[in-house]
């Protein structure tokens, strides 16, 4: 890891932020006089840059990168390198696909290749860390096979995969 | 369950953690869905703006043309008093259309008559929705009545939520007829007990702009009370040259088409330019400025400014300074031979294009023509000040500074504005001061965006209303709708990058010295940004744009690989072939207001002519010899005429993927 490759995450992550706050990239902007209004999409910014932190891991990331006194703002100053050495570590392991398979196997009692409408929105609503009634939603509207109000998870998987080029 | 206890609460735990990978997995792709929607959607916004700026060189090339007296007659005719002045004689009434323009039996559309019933609009609705055309007459008739109407009212109007009446307030509808009757479907007909407020921007873009001015029209004879205009930058015959608007009226109405398009010309300038409801809440198309006056704006004579795309004379005399090349950000180094002088004319409220320490006395049409722009033009921003809209080319930036001042001095709560494309239709800006509102769902592409209108109740609480048109009967899922604007954004993407191949290759080439073929990400980003300036982030599209080498590296010339101009003219310099592409657009207006009697020829020498005189409006080196042998090429049947459509179809860069799946 050349300092090459660590002004590059940084760049990578500026612009990213800059595009999503849609503030002008100029060569010389000013972080620390930036701050911006994150917290709620902060989970979905991680993540947009490659990571896949559980929302513990983002609660830990937030108390780091958050003002002693909360304003609900994040200052940009102090976010860049935290995000930036967590990109460069590698933290927060992607999920590789043949785990996520043993994942939806793992809620397939009958090991049957499909998980029941109803199995799976008691599973992904109640447990773990909760689905909202949005979220189940939109993956039913892409994983649910509405003849049989079932999900073919393995079909499920590479359709999502594929289009993750 | 049940059965051992020890068994079920193991599994419960392996079914807990599968559960979290799914739901942690599941919200990452979501994630990186809602990146890709956003910077797709960026990228339209840009190339939008980007484009609107070409827009106003070519306005400033109008003028230009004009005072080189190259062909006096037909672009005067466009651009300044109409050869077909009758028309704009207050004289000329209803029954004079009546007597000059027969409707024959066979025509089954509607047929109006003045004054207009709520039947009559129900009939053009029922019309529209079945795709028929309002006969020439009717349109002209219609038209003039509305001039009539519209004369009367101030330029600014006053209304009042009076009597627990809620006020329906629509943005841009840009010709998309399916929003303006899903509007009408979803709020009910405009009626005395149903005021409505439309802010403009009713035309270009969609291809129902005519209907949609048909519809607004005949609401406004009907109930003039109730129903409200605004215009828009848009209601501009100058921008209606290029968004497709003209394009439309002379297809549509091939014999009457001109006659239309000048009475609109009128009717769009005598359009109000703004609406205060209650005394509290300022409804108008763009935005405001810091000097925006509002009791000037009132007392103007609104109707003199036909375009806003060319500045009053005065200011055109200091901007055409000969040589002058006043520098902007805009212009990059790389740019070499194509030193666009043009676009450094930004038409500012700032008034940058004046030069600095000039004594000239104040000029009122000046003032005049600033305060519109400012209007029309301008964008609310979240930093305070206000500056030059540089994306625009038109207008500033406001701050909520700004904002807080305005409201202050006219005693003002709220402003609502339009203008500017808002994926869910609205938004709310300056701490609930501001509100935009876009009524055109599905603006950029299927699936990009909602549109949304307001409901303004008596106690002036907004409450907003979203839809979105859709032509598939199963609604696409998101995955499917940012796939599809995706493609579509990044084509258009790909489009503006062939376009200026050249420029970008001798910009990667400054960063390449050992001509490896190869650059760094971040110069590479650079070098994108420095020629095609549309603030966009390289970084996260260079996936999509560009290959790169096992070590990390940009192997610069695959983004354009895949992509060619039309049809290959070999003996065509390829400097010459690109540039003729980029300006395609451009060049098809000016051709098509020379060709006088749209035959769609015009003379090898009024097309060498015209495109000598573009091409040094801009700055670009003419090489002659190459110029001749293009033109020499296209002339097909060797008749010195050159059929004009045809030409400019061979300069439209084909996506060679699309081209092998046609094939």
């Amino acid at each position: 890891m050349g300092t090459t490759s660590t002004v590059d995450t940084y760049s990578n992550v500026l612009e990213f932020l800059c595009c999503r706050i849609r503030l002008k990239i100029t060569s010389n902007i000013d972080a620390s006089v930036v701050l911006f209004s994150v917290i709620p999409e902060i989970g979905s910014i991680v993540r947009s840059l490659g990571c896949f932190p559980t929302e513990a891991e983002l609660h830990e990331l937030l108390a780091e990168v958050e003002e002693e006194e909360p304003t609900g703002y994040i200052n940009l100053e102090k976010f860049l390198p935290v995000m930036t050495k967590v990109l460069l570590h590698r933290s927060y392991q992607p999920i590789p696909e043949d785990v996520l398979l043993h994942a939806f196997e793992a809620l397939d009692e009958n090991k049957c290749g499909y998980i029941t409408k109803e199995e799976l929105v008691k599973y992904l609503t109640e447990e773990g860390e909760p689905f909202t009634q949005e979220e189940m939603e939109d993956m039913l509207s892409t994983a649910l096979d509405p003849e049989t109000n079932t999900v073919h998870y393995r079909d499920y998987i590479s359709m999502l995969v594929v289009d993750e080029t | 369950m049940g059965c051992n206890s020890s068994v079920a609460y193991r599994r419960s735990e392996k079914a807990i953690r599968a559960a979290i990978l799914i739901q942690n997995w599941y919200r990452f792709t979501k994630a990186r869905l809602e990146t890709r929607r956003r910077y797709s959607l960026s990228i339209f916004q840009s190339i939008e703006y980007a484009d609107e700026q070409d827009q106003l060189q070519l306005a400033n090339f109008f003028t230009f043309m004009l005072d080189h007296c190259t062909h006096p007659d037909s672009v005067s005719q466009i651009l300044t008093s109409p050869g077909i002045s009758q028309v704009v004689d207050e004289g000329l009434s209803l029954t004079e259309f009546e007597n000059k323009i027969d409707v024959p039996d066979s025509y089954y559309g509607p047929r109006l008559s003045f004054p207009l019933t709520v039947e009559d609009a129900n009939a053009l609705l029922h019309a529209f929705r079945n795709e028929q055309l309002l006969h020439a007459r009717y349109v002209l008739q219609l038209l003039c009545e509305t001039r009539r109407v519209l004369k009367e009212m101030p330029n600014i109007t006053h209304l009042s939520t009076s009597y627990s009446k809620e006020i329906t307030v629509c943005g841009d509808l840009h010709g998309n007829l399916d929003d303006l009757l899903l509007i009408f479907y979803k709020n009910g007909l405009p009626s005395e007990q149903n005021p409505y407020v439309f802010n403009g921007d009713f035309v270009d873009r969609g291809k129902n702009s005519m209907e949609i001015l048909i519809i607004l029209f005949a609401f406004l004879l009907i109930y003039p009370n109730d129903l409200h205009l605004n215009r828009g930058n848009h209601e501009d015959y100058i921008m209606n040259l290029r968004y497709g608007f003209t394009k439309e009226v002379s297809k549509k109405y091939k014999d009457h088409g001109k006659l239309i398009l000048c009475l609109l010309r009128d009717v769009f300038s005598w359009l109000p330019l703004a609406t205060i409801i209650d005394s509290k809440v300022l409804i108008l198309h763009g935005g405001i400025s810091d000097t925006t006056d509002l009791d000037f704006l009132n007392a103007l004579e609104r109707s003199k400014l036909k375009s806003l795309m060319r500045p009053p004379k005065s200011v055109r005399d200091r901007q055409d300074q000969p040589k002058e090349r006043i520098p902007t950000t805009r212009l990059s180094k790389h740019i070499a031979n194509q030193n666009v002088a043009g676009k450094t004319q930004h038409i500012s409220s700032s008034g940058s294009t004046e030069p600095s320490g000039s004594n000239l006395p104040p000029d009122p049409a000046l003032k005049e023509w600033k305060q519109i722009l400012d209007i029309l033009w301008s964008d609310p921003r979240s930093q305070n000040g206000c500056t030059p809209n540089k994306s625009r080319g038109g207008g500033c930036y406001f701050g909520p500074d700004v904002t807080a001042k305005l409201f202050e001095r006219y005693n003002l709560k709220m402003l609502i504005r339009s203008h500017e494309f808002k994926p869910e239709g609205y938004e709310i800006s300056h701490d609930g001061k501001v509100i935009t509102i876009f009524s055109a769902s599905n603006y950029y592409e299927e699936g990009s965006n909602r549109g949304a209108y307001i409901k303004l109740n008596p106690e002036l609480i907004p409450r907003f209303v979203q839809y979105q048109v859709s032509k598939y009967t199963r609604r696409q899922n998101l995955q499917e709708r940012v796939g599809t604007i995706e493609s579509s954004a990044l084509k258009s993407l790909r489009e503006k990058i062939y376009a200026h191949r050249s420029e970008l290759t001798s910009a990667f080439a400054q960063y390449d010295l050992n001509s490896t073929g190869r650059i760094s990400v971040s110069d590479w980003a650079a070098a994108m940004e420095s020629v095609l300036q549309l603030e966009l982030p390289w970084r996260m599209l260079r996936a999509q744009l560009v290959q790169m080498t096992p070590n990390g590296e940009a192997d610069y010339m695959s983004c354009f690989y895949d992509l060619k101009i039309g049809q290959p003219t070999k003996e065509v310099q390829p400097a010459l072939v690109e540039t003729l592409c980029r300006y395609r657009r451009d060049l098809e207006i000016i051709f098509n207001i020379i060709d006088k009697d749209h035959s769609g020829l015009i003379s090898l020498e009024e097309f060498g002519q015209t495109w000598k005189l573009f091409a040094s409006h801009l700055g670009i080196d003419v090489y002659d010899e190459s110029l001749d042998k293009l033109i020499l090429s296209i002339d097909y049947n060797k008749d010195g005429h050159i059929d004009f459509n045809e030409f400019l179809e061979a300069f439209h860069v084909v996506h060679r993927l699309e081209k092998k799946a046609n094939s």
